[in-house]
């Protein structure tokens, strides 16, 4: 494995790159607040005492919603292989995070409280690359929910994006909080995989999205999938 | 034909068009005024159902008559009875009348086509090989369609080859969609193909490059998968072929060639997105472009279009050992991406496969390469995981202009670099 000064283009720098940006859409996603990875300025591995790989890494972010950017400093802990537990990041990206999206989170939680009906929506985006605005959040929420899994199930041998959202329904729930269920397709770079994953989540603009359950679900390989139609 | 002058012949009866089968039409010279008066006569006659284009008026001019068939007979016999000469200008109205209509139809859809295609859109395969044959009316001197074999559902694999002439001539290699989600790939290759035929002729680089050099174009490099990705899964990648022992479809194409295959990088189990295939060429879609390109004998750059990831790549894949040329790869590879992201920004990263994304073997540019093409390359285009593979179609357009200032770097490289 790679060790030392990395060269910030090849894959063992990008492959940790890119368990940062999953932390941060897990920390502070929503919304109107996704974050993407822009570069990789430098990083460093090395074998860490007890526990697996550390990387260092001078990065730049960027807040996809609002279009800014910013240089910030990582530290990923991958675990020892075998272990179960996720990776471990540190990171500093505190302009990004000044930028105030409350108002609109606010908005939207209220719209969705007084909904009538309980929102669903299919395949974000379609086939062709499109979304209905008023799905947007959905996709971004999705993205947000997805980043626990990929945040989870990254090592240094995977790179994570989320391909699309299968499905995702509001749940009704008894107090204030907004709740859903959702299928992602993830598509996992190095073995070409795309992995579907269930998942019950919940969101407030209070606490963010908090993933209740996540389930693997088996791919079937013979089965007809619908077309996706939209 | 004559099939075709039937069926339009029918299709206008049943639309209750009028039909001019056997008509004639006869031009008179006029020499005097006897002839004249004669023709008036004519003119009267109800039942011979005659209908005069230009009538009889003075000895200047000619007197031109559509004769109908059950007509013709008397007309004739009546003219050479009083010694009037004629000719028949028109032997059949009707297969003049076809003649025009399939003409005009057929400018009709040249028209629709090159009017109407959009490349920002995706399209399915029937329309994009529909596209093709539009590509190919319109530049018949520079582009021609080759059948280079079928797929492993049978579907025909066309090559276009645009040539200014020669046998032979040092060529380009271009394929898009081999992985048949990546949808941007192929949408590219469209708009680059129109791209070559539009600016050939008033581009002074592109023009001096194929009056040298031919460039060939497999815009679909993996037709069964491209249909399986619109009618059943949009994520679907390899091909579609069956595998022995398995319920699982499909060889990654992009693994199954005679380049350090079956090595790291690639999977020998069948329902895997990598599945390497049963051997080296399994795949009638590999094996097609391998035939093609080992007979010509002449390439001298072989370019892989596949997304997403924004990269540009040089060999090898299946080792992280360096090639001979990287120096010179690695340097066209940076002046070509610099052109690319002059554009709109888009920014991509350089270097080897197996450097780059990940050691993978049995890839494209890693057999093109150690066959001797020296400029291989592979491109991944955009973009870097928001959208993935289902790229918004108004992003095709851009993709594909940014992605044509960076080939086109590459490929003045190889016209400036005989080897």
């Amino acid at each position: 494995m790679a060790t030392g000064e990395l060269n910030p283009d090849h894959y063992p720098a990008q492959r940790a790159a890119k368990v940062v940006q999953h932390y941060l859409n897990t920390q502070y996603g929503s919304p109107f607040r996704l974050f993407g990875l822009h570069r990789v300025h430098s990083g460093t591995a090395e074998d860490a005492a007890d526990s697996g790989r550390k990387y260092q890494l001078e990065i730049s972010v960027q807040e996809i919603i609002n279009n800014a950017t910013e240089k910030c400093s990582a530290e990923v802990l991958f675990p020892r292989a075998g272990e179960q537990r996720s990776s471990q990041v540190q990171v500093s990206c505190e302009e990004l995070l000044k930028i105030s999206t409350k108002a609109q989170e606010e908005a939207l939680f209220q719209k969705y409280q007084m909904n009538q009906s309980l929102l669903s929506a299919q395949n974000l985006p379609d086939s062709y690359g499109h979304i209905e605005p008023d799905n947007q959040p959905l996709w971004h929420l999705g993205i947000v929910a997805s980043s626990f899994v990929m945040l989870n199930e990254s090592t240094e041998n995977t790179l994570y994006n989320m391909a699309q959202v299968a499905s995702i329904d509001q749940l009704a729930t008894d107090n204030q909080q907004l709740k859903f269920d959702c299928r992602v397709l993830l598509h996992e770079m190095v073995s070409q995989e795309i992995i579907h994953w269930k998942l019950l989540f919940t969101w407030s603009p209070a606490d963010g999205v908090k993933v209740l359950q996540m389930e693997k679900l088996p791919h079937c390989h013979h089965c007809k999938v619908p077309p996706n139609t939209n | 034909m004559t099939g075709v002058w039937l069926l339009l012949a029918l299709v206008a009866a049943a639309n209750g068009e009028r039909l001019f089968i056997g008509d004639q039409v006869i031009r008179v010279n006029v020499q005097s005024k006897e002839q004249i008066q004669l023709l008036q006569a004519l003119e009267t006659q109800q039942d011979l159902e005659l209908d005069f284009w230009l009538h009889p008026v003075s000895t200047e001019l000619p007197v031109d008559i559509r004769v109908p068939r059950s007509s013709v007979s008397s007309v004739t016999e009546l003219l050479s009875a009083h010694s009037v000469p004629y000719s028949v200008i028109i032997h059949d109205l009707q297969d003049l009348l076809d003649e025009e209509k399939a003409e005009m139809v057929e400018n009709q859809m040249k028209e629709r086509s090159t009017r109407s295609f959009n490349f920002g859109a995706y399209h399915s395969l029937e329309t994009i090989y529909s596209w093709m044959d539009t590509l190919v009316a319109q530049h018949p001197k520079l582009v021609s369609k080759l059948e280079m074999g079928r797929s492993y559902e049978d579907r025909p694999m066309y090559v276009l080859k645009f040539s200014t002439g020669g046998d032979k001539r040092p060529a380009i290699w271009m394929d898009t969609g081999i992985h048949s989600r990546e949808w941007v790939s192929q949408a590219t290759g469209v708009w680059t193909a129109n791209k070559i035929a539009s600016d050939y002729g008033s581009d002074a680089s592109l023009t001096s490059l194929l009056d040298t050099m031919d460039i060939y174009m497999l815009l679909l490099a993996n037709p069964d998968g491209y249909a399986y990705t619109h009618s059943n899964d949009r994520m679907w990648r390899k091909t579609r072929s069956k595998n022995q022992g398995s319920v699982c479809r499909g060889v990654d194409p992009n693994r199954n060639w005679d380049a350090g295959f079956g090595g790291p990088g690639a999977s020998m189990n069948p329902c895997s997105d990598s599945f390497h295939g049963p051997s080296a060429h399994s795949e009638v879609e590999v094996k097609n472009v391998v035939d093609l390109v080992t007979n010509h004998g002449n390439f001298k750059a072989f370019i892989s279009v596949h997304a997403y990831s924004q990269l540009l790549m040089y060999p090898y894949g299946y080792t992280c050992k360096n090639v001979i040329h990287q120096p010179e790869l690695d340097s066209v590879g940076r002046a070509a991406v610099q052109k690319l992201t002059s554009l709109h920004g888009t920014s991509y990263k350089v270097g080897s496969i197996c450097n780059i994304i990940y050691q993978a073997s049995g890839g494209s540019i890693d057999w093109s390469y150690d066959l001797g093409i020296k400029y291989s390359f592979a491109f991944e285009l955009r973009d870097t995981g928001r959208y993935g593979f289902i790229l918004p179609a108004n992003q095709i357009v851009p993709t594909a202009s940014e992605t044509w200032m960076g080939l086109k770097h590459i490929m003045e490289h190889v016209r400036d670099h005989p080897y």
